[in-house]
């Protein structure tokens, strides 16, 4: 890990328009490219296809939430009101799954919306407070105007050389090795 | 007519190709933009951030000592009640319950058009939400915990509150789940907390942009605590916005449900005036409406002082108008189902129920209901009223007195006379029930000034996101043209 300091990250290149970094996007998506990104101020409409990512699994971690939270609404009701602590109220039966039903409700919704948002920071490794890009001079305008494309030298068709051309190529006019 | 946009070659059934112009649409039919004067990204990053940047304008200073210290009356008056108890307030036999339940129903309500706002109109692809979803959800948020003090404090014996959820005790008791106070208890709750966890992921992009901005070392530290090293990466959005669709479409279902489990703390029980099946729907509706009138008198002033007119066009606040004119009339149309109802029931103490709220001793309250509830959103059908911003701000204040009235004639002049004329009373409020309820104002408005000091207040991502410089088929996104 000692040589790791002075090993470069990756290469960025900015762009100025989202057309460019979409353009730019396909091309890296078509050479093969596997550890690269596209850094952006807001989501751009049409890059995870660009970019070929395919469909979040966000809806799983959200499902498995909303389905925990209401069986265990229904399981906790049933035991507190008709087996641990049974009080009869009006007649009414001991559990019923209408009148537990609005609680669950709520209960699955609780859940479900903790499972998308944990979900969404686990996948993306979310808290991460330091990364490599964040220390880069320019990267501050990947929250502003700009639009940058990284790729980074643990790429397996990472070339010094090759890769800086092909960023050229693609129209980006500032292109710089990012320190580890 | 002008020079074409732009031609395209168009294949006809033979084979052969033709060039077709394309020419840009009559003015009438030309779309507002929604951010005005061609604003480029850059601009809105500094528009928005720059207001919980710099120097705090005199004005902010002007509104926040007062709020602060009605917030001090309202924590003091709740001290008061908790050595005193609750007979410092008004309710008594026969009016058992009183403002704070009222006062409960009104905040809820108003929070109910942040997450109309946030949930509903982003499942519509109504794209002119981005630009009032932040203020709006942060509004939802202070008007909850407004909201959630009343229950809490209504109880009594305050220090009990804990028994409301299902937490063990060491009497080896447990809630009893087959009352609607308990699911009230669950929606909101739950309300809460999913409020704020949409409104903070929808702040973790916005957040990153102030930690790339921020020039002092703490704000730094802060921010980018808060942002959790939000990079902008898209394979960050991708998560990022099917997580955001995600909450949306849970939202949706939830306040569609807290309200109608609310309005069930009323119809379920057999109270005339209470016992009836439109409650639900009927208190959503009024929910948004009133929620709406809140959301107009917090930014119309805003957009002005804050110079924020090219984001909050005038656009918005006319949808916002019609949002409101909708509701209301809905609204409307509910008193006159509930009236009809009465009267087609046949039932004796239903008709006498309404008729007394119309006729009767609080027949003012009923009056000025329907007057601010029925009567003002239909001036908003005209376009000279919802483009007069200083007529939208002062009706939108009408609609919040209305609003909180019709929940005083529901509360009140439905429990002041019971069954039995001997059973019969006048409420009255007490100063302690008075100065609660405005100091709630005091705790709502000083965390309402804190949110536009420190964090963005308008969605910078996602109004950035519906500019034409965000498209990468518009022109001002980069396009070449041509085909794509």
């Amino acid at each position: 890990m000692a040589a790791a300091s002075s090993r470069s990250y990756g290469i960025i290149a900015e762009f100025l328009t989202p057309a460019d970094i979409m353009h730019a996007a396909e091309k890296v998506r078509d050479l093969g490219f596997r550890r690269w990104d596209v850094f952006t101020p807001f989501p751009i409409h049409g890059m995870d296809s660009a970019m070929g990512i395919r469909n979040s699994k966000v809806g799983w971690f959200s499902f498995l939430g909303g389905v925990t939270g209401y069986t265990s609404g229904m399981l906790m009701i049933w035991w507190m009101n008709a087996v641990d602590y049974p009080i009869l109220i009006g007649g009414k039966p001991m559990f019923s799954p209408y009148g537990a039903f609005p609680p669950c409700y709520e209960l699955t919704i609780l859940l479900g919306s903790f499972g998308a948002l944990f979900g969404m920071l686990f996948l993306n490794r979310l808290p991460r407070l330091h990364h490599p890009l964040l220390k880069h001079r320019r990267f501050a305008l990947a929250t502003h105007d700009r639009f940058f494309l990284v790729i980074e030298t643990s790429d397996p068709k990472y070339s010094e050389t090759e890769t800086r051309k092909l960023l050229e190529s693609l129209g980006s006019r500032h292109i710089e090795l990012v320190e580890e | 007519m002008a020079e074409p946009l732009s031609t395209v070659q168009v294949q006809q059934p033979s084979g052969a190709s033709q060039p077709l112009a394309i020419y840009a649409p009559p003015p009438e039919l030309r779309r507002e933009p929604l951010v005005q004067n061609e604003r480029g990204i850059g601009w809105i990053s500094d528009a928005i951030a720059g207001v919980a940047e710099g120097k705090t304008p005199l004005w902010w200073w002007i509104a926040f000592l007062p709020s602060v210290i009605l917030m001090t009356v309202c924590f003091s008056m709740i001290l008061y009640l908790m050595s005193v108890g609750v007979g410092v307030w008004g309710p008594g036999h026969p009016v058992m319950w009183g403002w704070a339940i009222i006062n409960f129903v009104w905040w809820i309500g108003i929070g109910h058009a942040g997450t109309l706002i946030s949930a509903i109109l982003f499942l519509l692809r109504q794209r002119w939400r981005t630009s009032i979803n932040r203020a709006a959800e942060a509004m939802t948020i202070f008007a909850v915990m407004c909201a959630g003090i009343f229950p809490l404090i209504h109880i009594g014996r305050i220090w009990f509150g804990w028994w409301l959820f299902p937490i063990p005790n060491m009497y080896g008791i447990w809630p009893q789940f087959r009352s609607p106070l308990m699911w009230d208890v669950f929606a909101v709750s739950t309300y809460f907390t999913v409020s704020l966890l949409f409104w903070y992921m929808g702040l973790i992009p916005d957040l990153a942009v102030m930690r790339d901005r921020a020039t002092s070392t703490l704000r730094k530290f802060f921010y980018g605590l808060f942002s959790l090293g939000w990079t902008g990466s898209n394979r960050h959005w991708s998560n990022y916005e099917k997580a955001y669709l995600i909450l949306a479409g849970l939202s949706t279902p939830l306040v569609l449900s807290v309200h109608s489990i609310v309005s069930m703390d009323f119809s379920v029980s057999q109270l005339p005036g209470w016992h009836t099946t439109i409650f639900p729907p009927y208190f959503v509706a009024g929910a948004v409406f009133s929620g709406f009138g809140m959301v107009l008198t917090l930014l119309v002033p805003l957009r002005r002082l804050l110079k924020l007119e090219d984001i909050i066009t005038v656009r918005h606040v006319e949808l916002m108008c019609k949002v409101t004119l909708a509701t209301g009339s809905i609204v409307g149309y509910a008193y006159a189902m509930e009236f009809f109802i009465a009267w087609y029931s046949g039932n004796p103490y239903e008709r006498y129920a309404f008729i007394n709220r119309a006729v009767g001793p609080y027949a003012w309250g009923y009056w000025i209901m329907i007057s601010c509830n029925v009567i003002t959103p239909q001036l908003f059908w005209f376009k000279k009223v919802r483009t007069n911003m200083v007529l939208v701000f002062i009706l939108s204040i009408f609609v919040n007195i209305g609003m909180w009235f019709e929940r005083f004639v529901i509360v009140v002049i439905s429990l002041h006379r019971d069954f039995m004329p001997a059973n019969w009373g006048y409420f009255r409020p007490t100063w302690v029930d008075i100065l609660t309820y405005m100091g709630t104002f005091g705790l709502f408005f000083t965390f309402f000034l804190l949110f536009l000091r420190f964090v963005p207040i308008i969605a910078i991502a996602e109004v950035k996101g519906v500019t034409p410089q965000a498209d990468p088929h518009h022109p001002l996104g980069g396009a070449k043209g041509g085909h794509h």
